[in-house]
């Protein structure tokens, strides 16, 4: 089997569990028709099929037992039911995590995964079974008719398994109905079949035939007598009439012994006597008189290559846009080429700069107008990247399933703004930070429903998990509606920890933020889920390595909103371009607030060398770019620095010193190579416009070993410097 | 390790490239290598150590590179324009490396390839993948994975 | 060259199709449900049609009753792919019109099999 192959069956996978959750919610809403049931059961269907393909037994066995459940909703012989839905749901992920584990080639818990199967199989019971599948009663088994289906065909697929079979002798009678030449099959092509298994002698009886002016060319008028000599069994002559039993007269002795049977046989088998199918009589219909009522629309040609098409119009039913399946390669080579586009019309703008032409000369205009274009196709093909939030927000939903059935709690989530499209690689990169913090919000957030009861909220929680695009960054809020952070117990852990000195005035904020510390971790009671040994400060590295940052505001009673900014897309930004100590650098204008010409009465110096720049009547840290990245050449004094106001996560707002501001601009990002690891204060680098690398500066990271260098004692830094390793 | 080198080296008809690093001889199998180029400034990294130079622009590519001699140990090249970068795939990654001067092309057969030395030094051995007996010398086949691999390490 | 249009909604058994299909000769082509597949089979023109039964837009018993009885009416031989093997199915595949049926999962001989028998394609 080609790993390629499979592949292509997990992906199915995921999109046929994405239609399957969100059928199942539409059930769970009540607003579903029969098309929602019936895009549930081929979901699950499909799955069974193509695991079936592929040996996954467990993953068959278990997405049986679903369907077949799911096939009593669907002929409306059980009732939707909350309970029903539960399990269903349960059921969901269950096949989820089968489907995981058949992909991973890992062992699911039998405990949680029997205990599902039990639950469907409940609903198999009732009596109600009037017209199942296969032998057997209530189809609580998986159907012995599914199982050994493989072996059907293996006596023809191997028709010289046994060499030394005796040879057998039979005699076959054989006259087509009218019914076997509608339903397309060919008597040659089965006598054809038959000779290959021995010697054949036919004899075609056609005392039947018509005059030719009366010949029906749908009837059949001959009948064959044919003497087979074989050393194949029974069984496989009967195979070949498999699928023309009961469309014909057909009868099969076989003589025992090696003689050939003159005479009809005495002890033989009875004959197996076709009876003749029972629409056979009936007049067959002139095609065109029995056309469906609406004929079917003109051809749309839209056959051909599976690679070429896409459309998973099953999920949400009738109008599915069409789509084009592409391979991610070729849509990342494009987004290289036109990261190449944005550098080279950079150049460009630069070497006609440098041509100093008049203002307004043609080529300049021009140039305004290849920018412009270059920009809209950049971005078209970013969005080719993008995809809604959906598919992430629905697996969290398994989350607090899974995070509520763990602590005793009662949660649902409700999602917002689902169809909020992000880089692709940011969804897949976001579903563990996202899951972590969902546990979490259920874990610490929300309360045990009698502690809810009895502060007057209803009894199930809710978290609310919403995503929009708000002035080029995307937002992702996880909100929860409960008690609120314990702001006493975190500062009691974090001091007991010595992330923070005893005695320390923060602010609820800076309270708040002491979570996403590294080795601050509020498992004090061992919680199974969220205590995992990952930390809100796993959280925010993930969410800083797609450029992105996390913050958190709790209100004590009311709950808690963790709030995720990301880029839009992670292979551009906007840039300021500056120069620290000869070398030319990039600072994410997101977080730039503002830019400052100090002079020398805005600047104070603090304790042993530490500077403040004074602004609007309050004093900010001023971090020295250069020393801060370890730079060991001469800087301009202070007041001869630029000075560029960044709000950083840890130590609020921040004036970073370097030499000169040049230009601002779109930049490319590309990423550093990993096996650097983590470089302190630089995020990614850029080529510029002469290509020259430039690297681009994480604001955060600068301040924060800007700040490990300061002395203690200065008073209005004393808040900020707890935050420092 | 005489396992690895013969394992990882299979194949009648060897190709090495050649090259000098602090004055001792190198080689790598050509397949490694995608280019060489000459020497040209590179854009530093903050706190760098342990031989890494910085990062260039290879067609719109930002790679690492990596001074060997400092990587094994054998002091620091003051890079100039007669000393080249080997730029070399690993793993998908593309590294530079600055060596002294590249020198030949070599074709060996699997029986030439030695393993390396016993020799006292942990760090040499690990660097090397084996050697091959020249006819009045030898050279040391690098093993990339040392000179690239360990940096993380360093850094962080 | 032989001709087949396979009808069937998953992705995956499309493409283990194609692979039987391909390697053991026959021209393979395609549709990703019943009302696509029925659309297309007068411009693919095939000599044998594979269908699964579930399916969205039509299902498999549609296909095989718009391709026997619609206005393109055909004989070419229809094979139902299921993943049950039950009397019951049968029999309503075959009134319907269906020329054969494969279990599925099914493997290369066998499939490779049953369509030689009901096209007469040497493969």
């Amino acid at each position: 089997m080609q790993p390629s192959i499979r592949d292509t069956f997990f992906e199915e996978c995921e999109e046929l569990l994405e239609a399957m959750v969100e059928g199942l919610g539409i059930i769970d809403e009540g607003s579903y028709d029969s098309e929602t049931v019936n895009a549930v059961f081929r979901a699950v269907h499909s799955i069974k099929g193509g695991a079936g393909a592929f040996g996954l037994t467990d993953l068959v066995s278990f997405a049986h037992t679903f369907e077949t459940v799911f096939d009593e909703v669907r002929s409306e012989r059980l009732a939707v039911t909350p309970e029903l839905v539960a399990v269903l749901f349960r059921a969901g992920d269950q096949l989820a995590t089968l489907v995981e584990a058949a992909r991973d080639e890992t062992e699911v818990e039998a405990g949680p995964r029997d205990s599902v199967v039990k639950e469907l199989k409940r609903y198999l019971d009732e009596p109600a079974e009037p017209e199942g599948g296969a032998a057997g009663g209530n189809g609580t088994e998986p159907p012995g008719g599914f199982q050994p289906m493989t072996l059907d065909f293996s006596a023809l697929a191997l028709p010289a398994a046994e060499p030394v079979a005796p040879m057998r002798s039979f005699e076959i009678r054989f006259q087509p109905d009218r019914a076997m030449m509608a339903n397309g099959h060919e008597p040659m092509l089965l006598l054809r079949a038959l000779s290959e298994l021995g010697t054949l002698e036919v004899s075609a009886q056609s005392d039947e035939l018509p005059a030719f002016d009366e010949l029906d060319p749908d009837e059949c008028y001959l009948k064959w007598s044919m003497q087979l000599e074989t050393d194949s069994d029974r069984a496989a002559v009967e195979k070949i009439f498999e699928f023309v039993e009961g469309l014909c007269t057909l009868e099969i002795t076989e003589a025992e012994g090696a003689a050939p049977p003159a005479e009809a046989p005495a002890m033989a088998p009875p004959p197996v006597a076709a009876s003749p199918a029972a629409p056979a009589g009936a007049p067959a219909p002139a095609p065109a008189e029995s056309a469906p009522a609406a004929p079917p629309p003109p051809p749309r040609s839209r056959v051909g290559d599976d690679e070429a098409k896409g459309g998973k119009g099953s999920s949400g039913g009738a109008n599915a846009r069409a789509t084009l399946r592409v391979e991610l390669d070729r849509v990342d080579r494009l987004i290289n080429t036109v990261g190449e586009l944005i550098i080279n019309q950079a150049m460009l703008s630069q070497r006609i700069a440098e041509l100093e032409l008049p203002k307004g000369a043609d080529v300049e205009v021009e140039l305004e107008d290849y920018k412009l274009l270059a920009r809209e196709i950049q971005e078209g093909v970013m969005a080719i990247r993008a995809q809604p939030v959906k598919p992430l927000f629905q697996r969290m939903a398994r989350i607090v399933r899974e995070a509520c059935a763990a602590t005793g709690k009662s949660a649902r989530l409700v999602t917002v703004g689902e169809h909020t499209e992000v880089d692709k690689t940011v969804i897949e990169r976001l579903s563990d930070p996202l899951t972590h913090m969902i546990r979490n919000s259920i874990d610490h957030g929300l309360e045990k429903p009698d502690k809810r009861r009895e502060v007057g909220k209803e009894e199930e929680g809710e978290v609310r998990l919403s995503a929009s695009q708000r002035s080029g960054s995307i937002f992702i809020e996880i909100t929860d509606d409960g008690a609120g952070l314990n702001r006493p117990k975190i500062l009691e852990i974090a001091t007991s920890k010595g992330l923070v000195p005893p005695n320390a005035e923060l602010s609820d904020s800076e309270i708040d933020n002491l979570i996403f510390m590294p080795g601050f971790s509020t498992a004090t009671e061992v919680s199974n889920l969220s205590g995992r040994g990952v930390g809100m400060d796993v959280v925010r590295t993930a969410i800083q390595a797609l450029g992105g940052r996390v913050s958190i505001a709790s209100e004590t009673g009311k709950g808690t909103t963790l709030t995720i900014i990301l880029p839009l897309t992670l292979a551009v930004m906007d840039g300021m371009v500056i120069s620290v100590q000869g070398q030319t650098m990039v600072v994410p204008i997101a977080s730039v607030l503002e830019t400052i010409r100090p002079t020398d009465k805005d600047i104070h110096k603090v304790g042993s060398g530490e500077m403040v720049l004074s602004i609007r009547g309050s004093y900010v840290p001023i971090i020295d770019v250069a020393s801060s990245l370890g730079m060991h050449g001469q800087s301009n004094p202070i007041t001869k620095s630029v000075l560029i106001l960044v709000e950083t996560e840890q130590r609020g707002q921040c004036a970073m010193a370097l030499d000169a501001i040049h230009d601002q601009r779109q930049v490319v990002i590309k990423s550093l190579d990993r096996s650097f690891g983590d470089i302190p204060g630089i995020s990614a680098a850029t080529i510029l416009g002469d290509g020259k690398i430039a690297l681009i500066l994480d604001p955060d990271g600068v301040v924060q070993i800007g700040g490990s260098r300061a002395d203690a004692g200065a008073p209005i830094l004393q808040a900020m410097e707890f935050f420092d390793e | 390790m005489s396992e690895d080198v013969t394992k990882s080296l299979s194949g009648r008809d060897l190709k090495f490239v050649t090259f000098t690093v602090a004055g001792q001889n190198y080689c790598l199998d050509i397949q490694k290598i995608r280019e060489i180029r000459r020497w040209t400034p590179v854009t530093p990294l903050p706190h760098a150590s342990n031989g890494v130079l910085g990062v260039m622009n290879l067609r719109g590519a930002v790679i690492p590179i990596y001074d060997m001699a400092s990587r094994l140990g054998l002091g620091i090249t003051d890079p100039s324009e007669r000393n080249v970068v080997i730029v070399v795939a690993m793993d998908d990654n593309l590294f530079g490396l600055l060596a002294e001067t590249v020198q030949e092309i070599l074709s060996v057969t699997e029986d030439q390839l030695l393993p390396t030395p016993d020799v006292k030094s942990e760090s040499t051995r690990e660097a090397i993948q084996g050697v091959i007996s020249l006819a009045d010398d030898m050279t040391r086949i690098l093993d990339l994975r040392f000179v690239t691999g360990s940096f993380s390490r360093a850094v962080a | 060259m032989t001709k087949v249009l396979a009808i069937d909604d998953s992705r995956t058994i499309r493409n283990l199709l194609r692979m039987s299909l391909e390697n053991a000769g026959f021209e393979y082509h395609c549709a990703e449900d019943g009302r696509l597949g029925v659309d297309a089979f007068p411009d693919v023109r095939p000599d044998v049609v594979i269908t699964d039964i579930n399916m969205p837009n039509l299902d498999g018993y549609g296909v095989i009753e718009e391709l026997r009885r619609g206005p393109n009416a055909t004989k070419v031989p229809i094979i139902v792919l299921t993943t049950e093997s039950s009397d019951e199915l049968k029999a309503r595949a075959r009134a319907a019109g269906a020329t054969g049926w494969i279990v599925k999962p099914f493997d290369d001989a066998s499939l490779i099999s049953v369509l030689k028998r009901l096209t007469g394609h040497a493969a």
